[in-house]
Parts: C-alpha cells; structure tokens; sequence
C-alpha cells in the first residue's frame, strides 16, 4: 500500500487541512476498532513511539502508540498554525513539520511565490524529503491551498515546481479553493491567475472548489436540519459538514462546516485506495483515467448525499437519487452544471453497502441525460468502496472532467482584466524582485489557451458522430 | 497431469479463489450420483490437476498470486484459509506497494521487467510439485493495468521458458459501459499482445455473465461476487475430470492439453467461449429435472443464435442449408445472425449421461467447410454429477461468438486513438503509437478472419 503526504499551505489551507486530519482519524477510529496500526492507516499517518527522543521511533507495524499525521504545515502567519498547536489536533502534528513566518504574504501572489519561495526553498525542501523518508511508498502529494490570497497561492504553487523537480514520480493533486465573485480580497483576481499558470503546468490534476457553492450546500442543509419536518429528522453525525462537535448545533467557526465538506472529499476521494471493496480504484488510476489530455486536468467534484435521513432501510430509491443528486448542478462544489455541458471522462466512486448491479442501473439511468464528448462515449470510471463513511451507509464521489469548468475560468479573466487594464494595485506585485509585466500577461495567455481548449470541444457538441474508417487487412 | 493457475491482478484473483472453491466444493460432493469407487477417482483426479497435499492434510491450491498491490492478495488468502478447507501455499504470492494505475503501459513496461524474475521463479516452485505439468491457466482482466499489462509479459515469459507446455489464457472481457475509460486501449493491446504468446484465449464477458445472475439467477443486488461464482460454476463445469471415451474407465489425463487439441488447431483461431446449461439458483434446483434432449437442443440452439444463456433464445436463427445454391439464384437462407463454428466441444455429466444423442451438434452446417464435424466436433461424457446438477452440459466453442464484441472494442479503441486522448499516459512507459497500430492490425484480421468463417 502507498502513503500520501498532505502539503497544507496559508490560512484556508491549514485550516481546510486541520478539518481534514480531523475527520481522517475519526473515520480510521471507527473503522479500525482494535488499534492496530495497518496499511490503510499508515496512507495517512505514522505510528510514533513518543518515548524516543527525537524524531519519535516510527513503529511499522503493531498497536497504535501515538499517530503522526503525514502532513507538513506552512503559513507565513502565525495565527491559524498556532491555534492547531493549541488545539485537540495538536499532538496529530509533529511539530518539526512546520514552515511559519510572521509578516504574511499581504494577499499578493508575489510575495508569497517570489519573496517566500526563495526565503524558504531549502527549508521546504528539507521538510518534504523528511516526510517522503517516512514514506515506505509514496504515491501522492495533496496541496490545499486558496488561490485568491498570497501565501496559499504564491507559496502553494511554488511548491508544486519544487515537488515536481524534487520528486517527478510522485502525484500532485492539488484542491484549490478559488474565490467568489464576493471575494474581499480586491487583488484576488491577480492571485488567482498567477496562480492558475502554476497549476496549468505543474499539477497533475486539480480540484477546484469555490466559497460560493460550499456557501450553498450549506444553507441547503440548515434548511433540512432545522426545518424540523416530520420524518426527516437528520442523523448528526451524518452531515457532510460535520466534526468533533457535531453534537453542536452551531459550528463555532464560521468556515468549519464548508471545510468539513473539502475534508470529506479528500476522504472519499482516497478511501478505494485505503480500504477494501470488490472495485478498487487507486490514487494513480485517477489521473490515468480522467486526465486524456495533459493540459485539461481540472475534475469538477460532487459529494453526495449530504446528510442521512434517520430512517434506517435505504430502499433502492433513496440510492438511485444518491445517484441522481451527484450530477445535480446544487451538489457541485464549484458553480457549475455539468449536465448541460461536455463530459470528457466520468468517475463515480461509491462507498457503503453499494454493488456492481446498483452502479450499472445508474450509469444505464442518468446517461441519455448526460452529453459526452465523441472518442469517450462511454467514459465511466467506476469504483466500489466496501467501507463507508462514518455516519452513513453509502457514498458518492462524482469526479468530473467536463467543459462546466470554462465559466469559472472566464469568468476569473474578466475580473481579472477589469483590474489589469486600469493597471490597478499592479505596483504591489512589479516592486517585487522578479515580477515583470510579462508575468502577467503570460498567466492570463495560459488561462486563455485552456479556455480555447474547452470552447473546441465544446464545439463538438453538437456535431454528429461518425465511425471513423477503419483500418482495411488483407484476408 | 496438473494445471498450475497464475491469479493475476484484482479481477485474477477474485475469480481464482472463486474457481479452486467451486473446484474443491464440487469433488467433496455428496450428491455426485455415482459410486463411491468413482467419487474417490473424480476427487483424486481434481486434486492432482489442481491441489497439492501438505502435511496437515489441507489441499493447497496450485497457483501463484500475483498483483502490484497488497489489499485484494490479503483478502484472498484469508478468505481461503478462513474455509479451513483448502489453502493457497504460504510463498505463493507477489505483491507490490503501488498498482499498475490501470496502465498496460506500466503493467508491460514497468511491472513486467522490474518483477518477472521473481515471479517466474514462484512459478518455478509451483511447477516443480507437480508430477507432469499439463499447463498454465492465467486468470486475468484485459481492462485494468496489472492483469492486461502484466499478464501479457508474464505469458510471453511463459513462452519463452516454458516452450514446451500449453498455455491458457482465461480474461474477462469487460462491461460494455465502462470499468475502466481507457479499457478500450488496454484490452486491444492485451489481446493482440496474447494472441502472439498464449496458446488459446477463454473469455468470459462481464455483461453475459451479469445477465446470468440478474434472469436465471435471480439476484437481485449483484455483487461481483455473484459474477465470479457464476463464472467458477462454468469454468469447473469444463475442468473437472471426465472420461477419456466411450466406455473408458480412468479420468482423462491432460485437461489442458485435451482441450486444446480439439479446439485451437489453427493460430489463427484462438478465441473460446464457454456456455453452460442448465443454470439456476441452488433453490430453484430443487425443484427442477430435465431431459439431455431439452438440454442438448437448447444448448445447440445457443450455440447457433450465439446466445448466452437459456432464456430469451432467437429460435429464428437456422444454419445454411448445405450444399452448393441453385445458380442463378440467392441462397435462400441468408443468416446474418447464424454463428458458425470451427470446432466444438461438448462436456455432459450427470444421470443417464450415456443416453445422451448428440446428432444435433454433428451437422455440418454449423461448422465451416474446411473443418467437417468429424474434426471439429467431440464430446466427453461422464456420470459423476458436477455442483448437485442432476444433468449438466458445458459447451467450448471456438466460433464467431466474439467477432461482435471485438469489433466493437476496436471500433471504440480506433475512435478514441484518432483523437490521440490518453496516449500521452502511454507513451510515458515506452508504449508508442506503433504499438498501438500494430494491435489495431492483428486484431483486425483476426476479426476478419473470424468473419469469413
């Protein structure tokens, strides 16, 4: 079995990642009853005997002595890292994995790549080959980072170069939070697209994930929780956006319960490659599987359900709307509607109590209402998780590569445009050392080269499939 | 003579532990309407070809597991030994940290070269328990990386160092609606890769096989193990031991060799499909007899409208009349649907098997005009019962049963590779567009050929 390292970089990264360790050692606690240390919870953590001074001994194999989450921690804040050091999670961390600074980034992309990156190169370096040392197998780095500040998103993408130098075997999938429309931080349009160069040429696969959708899904939820119908009482530890203190019913932070839901999928997204089931599907299969082109590797992700009704029998037809609410443009997390766009490749990976026959009858089901491009008609990727996540009996991940990307992508252009014609704020980001005018109108050439990308295959949409000739043999 | 079975990837492994269970629940039978002299041959018989002894008396299964990930290799072995009634041996598996990422690419490339020796060698162990080897029986998937792109270099291995011993590749053809969205990709070059180095090619397709379990089955909620113990059912149903002819006493010797004199006589044509009837949930057992005559027919009639199980049969489709048509005219009897084999073989077993007639399966009609009947078609009969069917009847066939499925895996494959998607993830194993070209040739002509049966 294989291990990943998390990479959390700046404020929403750190505290997407403190949801995430969370929510992981619950979900392994309640799988993994007798406290051995085993593969599927060494993907994530590192079984440490406290005893030994130092590194902390790691045991490989036996009781759980003490875990270690695989994660290293880097903000050029203090605030959000101290307050996990401070927190329940704060023995989960080894405190020798962590890159903190005190000034900030002040939300421009600049600092954090250029004036971090080079500040803390080596220091980041060194943490990361610990981390991998640790590793018996490394298969991934997941980065979670915002790209509308300037530690997540200039640090956090100078690291995607460093990983890909340092280790190019290793993937880098990359959950990015982007900004809304809302978004009070005026340059992040700036950071964004600076951003979005980086990743165009140095992730493996992204999953993009934006306020405003997190924002929805939630108000959905109170909506159901607190409307107190009858028969439609909510099983707490069940949402999607539930923690530690699900039993509250007011999360304290005001971001908790939205980076709940970034924390789940990064659970399920992993839980084929950790647990057992008739269908596995691994970490390395994602990228072969949704990524046909290099360049268009951006998955649209949808998390289904959302909460469990408390009535125990799930009928089929509560599962076949499982199905039907994974492709629902309500259940995505960016602003997107993939039914009425191009799917390029599909994944559906379910946990629980699911077999091949319910899968197939979906997928049968939801396809004529579903456009795919012409070489990938059928374009499912399907995995089935034996274990699922706690407080529900069945899960579905819905990872999409579909064309319902572009309008996040034009849409950040446009904002983007309206400050770079007034040259607004621009001083900021050209005073630092290596930034140049080109810097920015490189960025926005790479974001307008996959935005034609997906506007040519949208254009195929419409046109009429044809069998290509075939090659002629001799008989 | 024994059969020692490579379990490759998860798909080989699922279904290999399925196989030696259904093997081993079926020779420890009671109810094999027989004598108990018999009963004792037919066990002694399987055991040779697929278990060997150790000393605590626990059959241990013949067969090497391998795949490039620990998770499904661990479920398998505790699974068996959880029986207490058989075992796979101790040093019999491989395993790896990191799966092959659905890449034949990686499989073939990377896995292949990186792990053969050791893999070969475990091979070498198991060949060395077994008395006389009949040959190797590798159990893979053509959709996913390990068992497509592993399995085909392992098989071309097995040529190389085992040249003088059969191989026989089982794989699963996928569901038409995607496993896997590059399986396309993966199962052309694992079917052109194996049709250079494997000696015959048993297939068995994920949506025949789902069919089975959702209208003779009954089940409601298919599970895939529900697939693979149907399929295990089939597969014991044409490996168990029969008699070598009529009115023989001892237990044919050579399974694996048998089977492939009759079936595989040209390189050309090395697609094998298996059918069995009847086929019913335990319960519904119970409750049903038969006749050979009702079996036989519907089994020929299976054979001829290439269905895949007893139900929902198309009685329109006839064979060509033989013999020359009237000049001058169109043959009467144009059968697009007709499904013309090269050889045939026929396995009974079960009550009265002697009483059996099997005329239907000699007409010449059904088999091409290079090969009559008396070539293409045998049969094995044997009384012993197999899994407590009173009457059963397994039908190999190397007919154009496949020319449909494959033609549309190509098709697929061809539209898919036009557009260059995915490629990119191939060649960064060394896997270039040539390869790709030449699987699209060979299989063309093999369906080509196939066709123009």
């Amino acid at each position: 079995m294989t291990q990943s390292v998390v990479v959390q970089v700046g404020q929403c990264g750190n505290q997407i990642g403190c949801c995430f360790w969370d929510l992981a050692l619950r979900e392994h606690a309640a799988v993994n009853q007798k406290g051995i240390y085993d593969e599927a919870i060494s993907s994530f953590f590192r079984n440490v005997d406290t005893r030994v001074a130092g590194d902390g001994g790691s045991i490989p194999k036996g009781k759980i002595c003490s875990l270690k989450a695989r994660a290293v921690l880097i903000d050029m804040e203090e605030g959000v890292v101290n307050e996990i050091l401070q927190g329940p999670l704060r023995d989960v961390f080894d405190s020798k994995q962590l890159i903190t600074d005190i000034s900030g980034s002040g939300n421009n992309w600049a600092v954090g790549h250029k004036v971090f990156g080079s500040l803390y190169q080596e220091q980041i370096l060194e943490k990361l080959r610990k981390s991998a040392e640790h590793c018996d197998c490394l298969q991934c780095f997941f980065i979670i980072h915002s790209m509308g500040g300037g530690t997540g998103s200039g640090l956090g993408t100078f690291l995607l170069k460093v990983l890909e130098d340092e280790f190019p075997e290793v993937y880098r999938f990359v959950t990015s939070i982007y900004p809304s429309g809302e978004d009070d931080v005026i340059t992040s349009p700036y950071n964004s697209i600076l951003a979005m160069k980086e990743l165009n040429e140095h992730a493996d696969c992204v999953l993009p994930i934006d306020n405003q959708s997190l924002f929805d899904i939630i108000s959905k939820i109170d909506l159901v929780v607190n409307s107190g119908k009858l028969g439609t009482a909510v099983k707490p530890k069940s949402l999607v956006t539930s923690s530690v203190g699900a039993f509250k019913q007011r999360q304290e932070k005001p971001f908790d319960a939205m980076n709940n839901i970034v924390a789940n999928l990064l659970l399920n997204l992993t839980s084929s490659a950790r647990f057992e089931g008739s269908l596995n599907m691994d970490l390395n299969e994602i990228s072969m599987n949704l990524v046909p082109f290099p360049q268009l590797h951006y998955l649209v992700s949808s998390l289904t359900p959302l909460y469990t009704l408390a009535d125990v029998n799930i009928p089929s037809r509560r599962l076949d709307q499982m199905f039907s609410d994974a492709f629902s443009k309500d259940h995505q997390l960016i602003q997107a509607d993939p039914k009425h766009s191009l799917y390029l490749a599909c994944a559906l990976m379910v946990r629980g109590n699911v077999q091949i026959s319910d899968l197939r009858r979906n997928i049968e089901r939801l396809k004529p209402s579903l456009q795919f491009v012409s070489w990938n008609q059928e374009g499912w990727k399907t995995s089935l998780c034996s274990v699922p996540p706690v407080g529900h009996s069945h899960s579905l991940l819905a990872l999409a590569n579909n064309t319902c990307v572009k309008p996040t992508f034009m849409e950040l252009r446009e904002r983007f445009m309206r400050l770079y014609k007034k040259k607004a704020h621009l001083h900021h980001y050209l005073q630092i050392e290596g930034m140049e005018e080109s810097c920015f109108s490189e960025a926005v050439s790479s974001l307008s080269a996959l935005i034609q990308e997906y506007s040519q295959l949208d254009a195929t949409k419409s046109m009429p499939m044809e069998d290509l000739p075939r090659l002629r043999v001799a008989v | 003579m024994s059969i020692v079975t490579l379990q490759l990837g998860q798909s080989g492994n699922q279904i290999g532990f399925e196989v030696f269970d259904a093997l081993f629940s079926d020779s420890h039978c009671s109810q094999g309407l027989c004598s108990k002299r018999e009963n004792e041959a037919y066990q002694a018989s399987c055991k040779e070809r697929f278990f060997s002894e150790e000393e605590n008396g626990v059959p241990i299964a013949r067969a090497v597991l391998v795949d490039m990930e620990p998770k499904v290799i661990n479920q398998t072995l505790s699974k068996a030994s959880q029986s207490g009634r058989w075992k796979y041996g101790q040093r019999s598996c491989f395993c790896q940290k990191q799966g092959s990422g659905n890449n034949w690419a990686y499989g073939y490339s990377v896995h292949g070269p990186r792990h053969a020796e050791s893999i070969m060698n475990l091979i070498q162990k198991e060949v060395e328990k077994c008395d006389s080897l009949s040959g190797f029986f590798i159990v893979m998937s053509m959709a996913g990386g390990t068992g497509s792109g592993l399995g085909a270099f392992i098989t071309r291995n097995l040529q190389d160092q085992y040249s003088n011993s059969l191989k026989m590749n089982h794989i699963i053809w996928p569901y038409g609606t995607g496993e896997v969205i590059v399986q396309n990709y993966n199962s052309i070059l694992t079917l052109s890769h194996l049709y250079r180095s494997s000696d015959a090619l048993l297939v068995h397709e994920n949506d025949a096989l789902h069919k089975i379990c959702a209208k003779l089955m009954n089940i409601k909620q298919i599970s895939f193990r529900d697939i693979n113990q149907v399929l295990a059912h089939q597969l014991g149903s044409v490996f168990q031991p029969t008699y070598s002819e009529e009115g023989s006493s001892h237990y044919r010797r050579n399974p694996l060799g048998d089977l492939m004199e009759n079936l595989v006589s040209h390189p050309e044509f090395k697609l094998l499909g298996v059918r069995n009837i009847p086929q019913m949930s335990e319960h519904s057992l119970a409750y049903s007899t038969f006749t050979w005559a009702g079996l036989l027919k519907h089994l020929r009639q299976m054979l001829i409208s290439n269905a895949k199980m007893e139900e929902g049969i198309d009685w329109q489709v006839r064979p060509p009349l033989s013999g020359a048509p009237t000049p001058g005219k169109m043959p009467v009897n144009k059968n697009p649907h007709f499904n013309k084999s090269l050889a045939n073989l026929v396995i009974l077993r079960g009550k009265e098997v002697h009483s059996a007639d099997l005329g239907g399966f000699k007409d010449p009609a059904l088999y091409t005009s290079w090969l009559g009947p008396d070539n293409a078609f045998n049969m094995w009969k044997t009384q012993r019962a197999f899994n407590k069917y009173e009457k059963s009847a397994a039908l190999v066939s190397n007919s154009q049963f496949l020319v449909k499925p494959l033609d549309m895996i190509v098709g697929k494959a061809w539209n898919m590779f036009a557009s260059k998607a995915y490629i990119h993830q191939y060649t960064k194993f060394g896997i270039e567009e040539e390869d790709f070209l030449d699987s699209f040739t060979l299989l063309e002509q093999v369906v080509a050929s196939y066709r123009n049966l």
